[in-house]
């Protein structure tokens, strides 16, 4: 109980600090949102009427300390970029997009990476394994916006299985819109599944050298159950730190792979609202960010007492 | 079961995942918007001319830049005026060759040498909404844009608007200004009883607002009262939001799009035979924008000398396949009638010209130059790279610095903290708010240029009411601005826009408008 | 028995071996001058005169790439040099000494890997500029957090192992234990780590010429050539293919000598 309580104050400080950050980080860049608004038609008397309306006149303080107080109670203010529209609505618009995305990726990763990685390990230095070491290597080395360009061409343009650009929102319509993001998350998952398999094969081998899997083996034990019951559980650390790292990576929104598929997720809503100085909106992505790395990390930290119960993160 | 069989089937778990999903999507090759089964032509010969137009019909058209705002008084970029166009209209509207013609208004007077405008409502004109429009409404939307412009306007100068009786209208000025036609082009007419004016739009415009998301994107549709017979053809305009040109140009391809503009001469090449290409164009002043008052740019040879440096065939080359229209000054060829011919060709690329300037002006050895660009815009990226070629090729030590749009505002264009950049600068209809750019005092002027005889020219050019003598001072201007090699002027982009086959009727203007109402397709 | 020879190895070997000669010839000596415009030859198909063909704006790719490999190789090296060797000294101390240093690194860590890495990068060229030197140390303060991170679960996880708690007892002091006990055993996995660090650190970099806070242009760099082809994808699909099958192999190449090195110290053990 009080280890989740700590978590709590954990995750609490830790937006608090990430909020302070970011703050900070717009009063250092140049430009602000209503500059950026008008464009090259602002002069300075309109810049400054404009940052009157939007408030960004007032001390620095002042208006962090509003924020805050909004914050936490759930209200994120309006965009300075699309006037009159709530924060909470371009986010609400976008997060299942990304939430779905996030987890036809995960299906991905895990439903290819597992049994690729169990495979290669079966007869280690064989062809098999060897066909498919060389398979991941290849794709690891692909960037995946490149993956995302030549998927879209062959199946985009080439073979026509999806419109390019013709996204649906889950909102509107659940399975159209999962088929097609099924393409931008294989451009997400295939190198992850890449980086997985490898961490896989070389943890389960090195731990398959082990003198306690020998040992195992000597007592009389299956292959598979001592695969199961030993080595998997240690092989796993890793492999679940790593799986943290990337399950954050993608629910905070890849944004390069949404770009290139036309996907309005989390990731194109922060570079749109960085690039217009939209700092409302930034703040909001950024603290849902925060949250979900925060809280993922939480839940890898629980499952490595599962895994290994020697191993006291507390 | 033994170990084999739960392997396989684990395997077969995974093939069945993957291929169910994969295979699932072939559904998808046979389900096609109804608006494309609609109007699938076959590969009909060339018909370039229109023969019979049909009515109705809806059309994607794909933006690059999301709208800033759906009021049409406040301050917006050339996206979004390209797209309210189709809402709103002032009390006149321009037309594809930059001439002014009646739109609210039916019929309009200057008196007292441009002191007072006298204006005629069009009998019978209705907003969106079905009301009619009244004086109030006129004398409403004049007043609002004053105000929410402020200082910053052209009516500022406005005394007063003064109602005359239900159909005439009078705009009364403090001191005459006889361009001030052009801008009531943009001061949209709105019902005075429409009170959100931003997320429900109502003009009087060929199209009417149906919704908005913001950030994908905004639709349209017929207003079946509009006040010009016949127009508009479409019954439904959706302007689709993609922020990515590449995307955009891909969803072209694809057919998720019907028209799109500022296309690179490269995706035209590319663009096969469903797209017609109307060539335009960008209604810039694209150059290499010098800051006057960095040291080596303040003689006056430096930058002739950059001038003949400057390969600028090349640069139309690469930019537009040659299709560019190149400049010697501060204007677009497309304002006719303003336009000073002679400003071109003053400087013709001339390497061996350049280092002769240079080493006359003392820099025989060179000098540094940083050229900021905003890296948004490959275009003028691209430009830089070559710039920075040719100025190696005459000893001067080029670089780049590639900054965001936000920083470039702020750095370069608010505080001028910055040597040379490239980007191209748009105006209006009128002359003088293009020259204005040059004048000392004026807030823009981010070339730091500074010349009294400037000045007093811009000044008598404002004020003078005979038709003539404007033109000519507005010339002088532009002959001054080349001669003194104030900025490395290139050219007005050529604008290309693809649009599909199967419609006709897009016309370019030479101000931001994108005009759906001449828009129609074509008979099969 | 005959010992199987190291494929791995091998093929690592003479792959990198050819992208390192080609870079250091590349500094040398390219076909042509890698900035050098050719408004004739936009795009141009790959020819006798032009291996690789030409890019938009008429410049010899095989001379970009040339130059390009070097300037890539660089920086990611440099990258993953300064985010491992920092983010295992974090990962190392504070997953030995544990404590509320350890939970407060940790969770500085946490939210430095949350913080969108984008907006890092902005801040820190707005403040220090771009550039190269600008650009490795951008992306390798971006990489401290993964390596430390790693690092620090696998000293936890040989902390509670034996021969550590025998050490201890043999009166090792701690930092010898760290360095020279457990981080030898970690040498695989640290190994794995940098060498993803290293196929991420180019891919990071390409992601930063794409918003073109990395290697200002004409400089060419093989990530900001695959952001440029994007345009030209149909057209010219040899602008995007060769910088990237380049890339593909520089990491192939790595991989296959990391890999082959595990097998070969595998062996002995």
């Amino acid at each position: 109980m009080k280890y989740i309580i700590k978590k709590v104050i954990t995750l609490i400080m830790a937006l608090l600090v990430i909020s302070i950050f970011t703050f900070v980080a717009f009063s250092i860049l140049p430009g602000d949102a209503a500059m950026t608004k008008l464009g090259t038609a602002g002069t300075p008397e309109k810049i400054e009427a404009m940052r009157e309306e939007l408030g960004l006149n007032r001390p620095i303080i002042t208006r962090y300390l509003d924020w805050l107080k909004d914050a936490v109670k759930g209200e994120f203010g309006e965009s300075y970029q699309y006037s009159s529209t709530s924060v909470a609505s371009l986010i609400s618009e976008r997060l299942p997009t990304t939430v779905l995305l996030a987890v036809i990726s995960f299906l991905f990763i895990f439903s290819l990476s597992i049994p690729l990685g169990l495979i290669s390990t079966k007869h280690p230095g064989k062809w098999l394994d060897t066909l498919i070491n060389q398979l991941m290597q290849i794709m690891m080395a692909i960037p995946s916006f490149f993956l995302g360009i030549i998927l879209t061409y062959i199946f985009g343009l080439v073979l026509k299985w999806f419109q390019p650009g013709k996204f649906i929102s889950p909102a509107e319509d659940f399975i159209a819109s999962a088929r097609y993001l099924v393409f931008p998350a294989l451009a997400v998952a295939l190198p992850k599944v890449a980086m997985m398999v490898k961490f896989l094969r070389s943890g389960i081998l090195a731990e398959t050298k082990k003198d306690y899997v020998r040992t195992a083996y000597s007592k009389g034990s299956s292959e598979n159950r001592v695969l199961f019951r030993h080595i998997l559980k240690n092989a796993l650390i890793p492999v679940i730190t790593f799986a943290a790292m990337i399950i954050a990576e993608i629910l905070a929104g890849s944004i390069v792979v949404e770009q290139v598929f036309g996907v309005p997720g989390m990731g194109r809503l922060l570079i749109m609202a960085i690039a217009s100085r939209d700092y409302p909106v930034v703040q909001a992505v950024v603290t849902y960010i925060t949250a979900i790395v925060i809280i993922v990390n939480f839940i890898v930290d629980m499952l490595y007492q599962l895994v290994d119960p020697r191993v006291n993160t507390a | 079961m033994n170990k084999r069989t739960r392997f396989l089937c684990l395997l077969a778990v995974m093939v069945l995942l993957v291929s169910v999903t994969l295979g699932g999507c072939q559904g998808d090759k046979g389900t096609e918007s109804s608006t494309t089964d609609n109007n699938s032509s076959t590969n009909a010969a060339s018909e370039t001319e229109a023969t019979r137009a049909t009515t109705g019909g809806s059309v994607v058209v794909g933006m690059t830049q999301d709208l800033v705002s759906l009021d049409p008084h406040i301050q917006t970029d050339a996206g979004t005026r390209n797209v309210v166009f189709n809402l709103f209209e002032g009390l006149v509207k321009p037309t594809s060759d930059g001439d002014l013609m009646p739109a609210v208004a039916s019929d309009y007077e200057v008196l007292e040498d441009g002191k007072v405008y006298r204006f005629t409502l069009r009998e019978g004109i209705t907003f969106h909404d079905g009301s009619k429009v009244t004086v109030e409404d006129i004398k409403y939307s004049i007043e609002r844009y004053a105000e929410v412009q402020s200082e910053a306007s052209v009516f500022s100068a406005m005394d007063e608007v003064v109602v005359i009786d239900e159909s005439t209208v009078e705009l009364r000025l403090e001191e005459a200004n006889t361009e001030l036609l052009a801008d009531l082009a943009t001061v949209y007419i709105i019902p005075q009883s429409n009170t959100d004016v931003a997320t429900n739009p109502i003009g009087t415009g060929p199209f009417k607002f149906v919704s908005y998301t913001a950030g994908q994107k905004l639709m349209l549709s017929k207003h079946e009262g509009y006040w010009k017979e016949g127009y508009p053809y479409l019954d439904e305009v959706e302007f689709k939001f993609i922020a990515d040109v590449e995307t955009a140009f891909m969803e072209l391809q694809a057919g998720t799009l019907d028209i799109l503009n500022y296309l690179t001469i490269d995706q035209v090449e590319i663009l096969g035979e469903e797209f017609n290409i109307v060539e335009g164009s960008m209604n810039l002043v694209h150059a290499l924008y010098l800051n006057n008052d960095y040291e080596p740019l303040q003689d006056v040879k430096v930058r002739q000398a950059l001038c003949h440096a400057v390969d600028k065939d090349t640069i139309n080359e690469f930019f537009a396949g040659g299709k560019s229209r190149l400049i010697g000054s501060h204007m677009i060829p497309s304002i006719v009638k303003y336009y000073e011919e002679g400003a071109e060709g003053l400087y013709p690329y001339d390497v061996e010209k350049a280092k002769e300037l240079l080493a006359e002006a003392g820099y025989a050895e060179g000098f540094d130059l940083v050229i900021t660009v905003p890296n948004a815009y490959s275009q003028h990226v691209r430009t830089a790279e070559i710039i920075v070629e040719n100025l190696k090729a005459v000893g001067i030590n080029a670089s780049l610095e590639l900054v965001e749009w936000s920083t470039w505002l702020s750095d370069v264009y608010a505080e001028r903290n910055y040597q040379s950049t490239v980007i191209g600068v748009d105006a209006k209809l009128a002359p003088s708010s293009w020259l204005i750019r040059y004048v000392s005092t004026y807030e823009n002027n981010f070339m730091n240029y500074s010349s009294n005889e400037y000045d007093d020219i811009f000044a008598q050019a404002k004020a003078a009411v005979d038709e003539t003598e404007k033109v000519t001072l507005y010339k002088e201007l532009q002959m001054i601005l080349a001669q003194e090699a104030v900025n490395v002027f290139i050219q007005d982009p050529a604008e290309f826009v693809a649009v599909n086959r199967k419609l006709t009727g897009y016309e370019v203007f030479p101000v931001a408008a994108q005009d759906l109402s001449t828009v129609r397709y074509v008979e099969q | 028995m005959k010992k199987k020879p190291n494929y791995n190895l091998i093929c690592g070997i003479v792959i990198t071996g050819l992208i390192l000669s080609i870079t250091v010839i590349g500094q040398f000596f390219t076909p042509y001058d890698p900035n050098e415009l050719n408004a004739s030859l936009k795009n141009a198909a790959p020819s006798l005169m032009h291996l690789m063909g030409t890019d938009n704006l008429g410049r010899d790719i095989l001379s970009r790439v040339m130059a390009g490999i070097g300037t890539t190789l660089f920086i990611a090296l440099w990258t993953v040099f300064i985010g491992g060797l920092f983010g295992t000294i974090v990962g190392a101390l504070t997953g030995y000494f544990g404590g509320w240093i350890d939970e407060a690194v940790m969770r500085v860590n946490d939210i430095l890997l949350s913080f969108p890495s984008i907006l890092l990068a902005l801040i820190f060229v707005s403040v220090v500029g771009t550039g190269k030197l600008n650009l490795i140390i951008c992306l390798g303060i971006l990489f401290i957090p993964s390596f430390a991170r790693i690092v620090r679960s696998e000293i936890i996880r040989l902390k509670a192992l034996d021969f550590v708690k025998s050490a201890k007892v043999m009166g090792a002091g701690h930092l010898r234990i760290i360095f020279v006990h457990m981080l030898p055993n970690i040498v695989v996995s640290m190994l794995t780590t940098a060498a993803i660090g290293f196929n991420n650190a180019i891919l990071a970099e390409a992601g930063m010429s794409y918003l073109g806070l990395g290697v200002q242009p004409p400089d060419a760099s093989l990530g900001r050539m695959i952001s440029e082809s994007q345009a030209y994808l149909f057209n010219a699909p040899w602008f995007s293919i060769f910088p990237g099958i380049v890339i593909i192999l520089t990491i192939l190449g790595f991989s296959l000598i990391s890999d082959g090195l595990k097998k070969v110290s595998g062996a002995a053990s």
